[in-house]
């Protein structure tokens, strides 16, 4: 009985060790299937649909998704958050599988990293220089409330995030149709077809 | 004389414009907070938006193609350009590093311009990168008056030149207003190795250098944009917070100035 017990808590144990995921290795093990992908002799479109499958499992598309819109967000009823978040789906895998497909047999190390509160931790990497290009500086801010399974929210690339970029631009195309939320469902969704 | 004084007094109330908008209409002259950051106005968009427009199809027209052009030239030329203009930009970043009250890094880049114009051959070869000086960092009037405490202003693009702000603007009338020494020996100096036509050359090579180097960044960020105004818009007022904070990774108080909104959203 005694070793039953013993042999259950390890078990446990085992069990507790390998569920909780540091944000560090799991930006490293992220980066590594991306680049996997892209070093792989296979079409573009290939390479698209694999980042955007890498995108969907380690990307929390929801919560960028929300913080893009800003504070119009808490205007919106049941039915618009849906279909806006079907939409930015849509939208935020096109263009984020788009934009790292350029790159070609890119090497990222990380380097360090820098818990800002339980719910957040920011790693500090670099994409390795080439003949073509400068080494480069990414921070993943990553969200770490389920520390079984952390997501990233944000690319921080040479200081410049993504996400406040992309949310400066939604606030940019609402400024300019009175906060009129089906213009910024419609830009999306032709974003997404062209 | 009168030039002169007609830049003395544009550049004032461009920076005292500048002061006001960046703090609606209290202290002129305060500490850069995020704040303040956030509240960079867009006050002439529509202006703005035709402007960068003109600019872009300036850019297809001939910035781009000589951009692809320099491109096709043997490396050491590229490498070579790009390191001459960089060492001539320590003559507008040794006197901004004094005002900033950073006299390390001012003797600092002042021994690299020394050397890489004496021993590099008037810059083209990085020769103090290789004898391990610590990395350069550009630094202009708009980043100084950004560190001594004055708001953005307004956002502007100006043609040709591209993004802004009053601020930057202004700062960059110190340049033509005796803050440039390669201006002043270049226009004014009266001597035949310089003239006006090198000064301008340099500025030219500057900028398509910029721009080859950024070639597939800015077609990927066009093609991947909702809005490509507002996109460069946020990036280039992005990159003036870090570099006036000397931000050698992103600071998360500039990147976020809404910091809490992130953490109102929760799944």
């Amino acid at each position: 009985m005694k070793k039953l017990f013993i042999i259950l808590l390890i078990l446990n144990l085992n069990g507790s060790f390998a569920k909780a995921l540091e944000a560090d290795v799991f930006v490293q093990k992220t980066v590594n299937r991306a680049s996997d992908v892209l070093s792989k002799n296979i079409s573009k479109e290939d390479k698209i649909n694999g980042l955007k499958t890498i995108a969907k499992e380690t990307v929390d598309i929801r919560g960028v998704g929300f913080y893009s819109l800003g504070s119009i967000r808490k205007n919106l009823d049941k039915n618009q958050k849906e279909i806006y978040l079907n939409l930015f789906e849509g939208y935020f895998l096109k263009s984020f599988s788009s934009r790292l497909s350029e790159y070609t047999n890119p090497k990222i190390d990380v380097v360090g990293k820098k818990v800002l509160n339980k719910n957040y931790t920011i790693v500090n990497s670099l994409l390795v220089a080439t003949s073509e290009r400068p080494e480069i500086k990414i921070d993943w801010r990553i969200y770490t409330k389920d520390s079984e399974n952390p997501l990233i929210r944000d690319l921080i690339i040479e200081g410049l995030s993504l996400a406040r970029t992309q949310k400066e631009e939604f606030a940019s195309i609402l400024n300019s149709n009175d906060n009129n939320i089906n213009v910024l469902f419609k830009t999306l969704e032709e974003f997404s077809k062209n | 004389m009168f030039r002169k004084l007609a830049i003395i007094i544009v550049t004032s109330i461009l920076l005292s414009v500048s002061a006001n908008a960046g703090s609606d209409g209290e202290l002129a002259l305060k500490k850069n907070t995020s704040k303040d950051i956030k509240e960079t106005k867009d006050c002439f968009e529509k202006l703005n938006r035709a402007t960068f427009a003109f600019n872009q199809g300036l850019d297809k027209a001939v910035i781009k193609p000589i951009a692809e052009g320099y491109r096709k030239l043997p490396d050491p030329i590229q490498s070579g350009t790009s390191n001459a203009v960089k060492n001539l930009s320590n003559l507008i970043t040794i006197p901004n590093n004094v005002l900033q009250g950073d006299v390390k890094t001012a003797i600092i880049n002042t021994g690299r311009f020394v050397v890489n114009t004496t021993v590099g051959l008037l810059g083209t070869i990085d020769v103090a990168n290789k004898m391990g000086f610590p990395k350069y960092e550009k630094e202009d009037y708009g980043q100084t008056l950004g560190a001594w405490g004055f708001g953005p202003g307004c956002y502007i693009v100006l043609p040709v030149l591209g993004p802004s702000t009053i601020r930057d603007t202004g700062g960059s009338f110190a340049n033509v207003f005796g803050g440039d020494p390669f201006y002043n020996a270049s226009i004014h100096g009266n001597n035949e190795f310089l003239s006006e036509g090198l000064f301008l050359t340099t500025k030219a090579l500057n900028g398509i250098d910029f721009r080859a180097n950024n070639i597939e960044s800015f077609d990927n960020l066009e093609k991947n944009s909702l809005d490509f105004y507002a996109s460069v818009k946020s990036l280039y007022l992005q990159d003036r917070e870090n570099k006036i904070k000397n931000n050698k990774r992103g600071n998360i108080d500039v990147i976020y100035s809404d910091e809490e909104d992130w953490e109102e959203i929760n799944n």
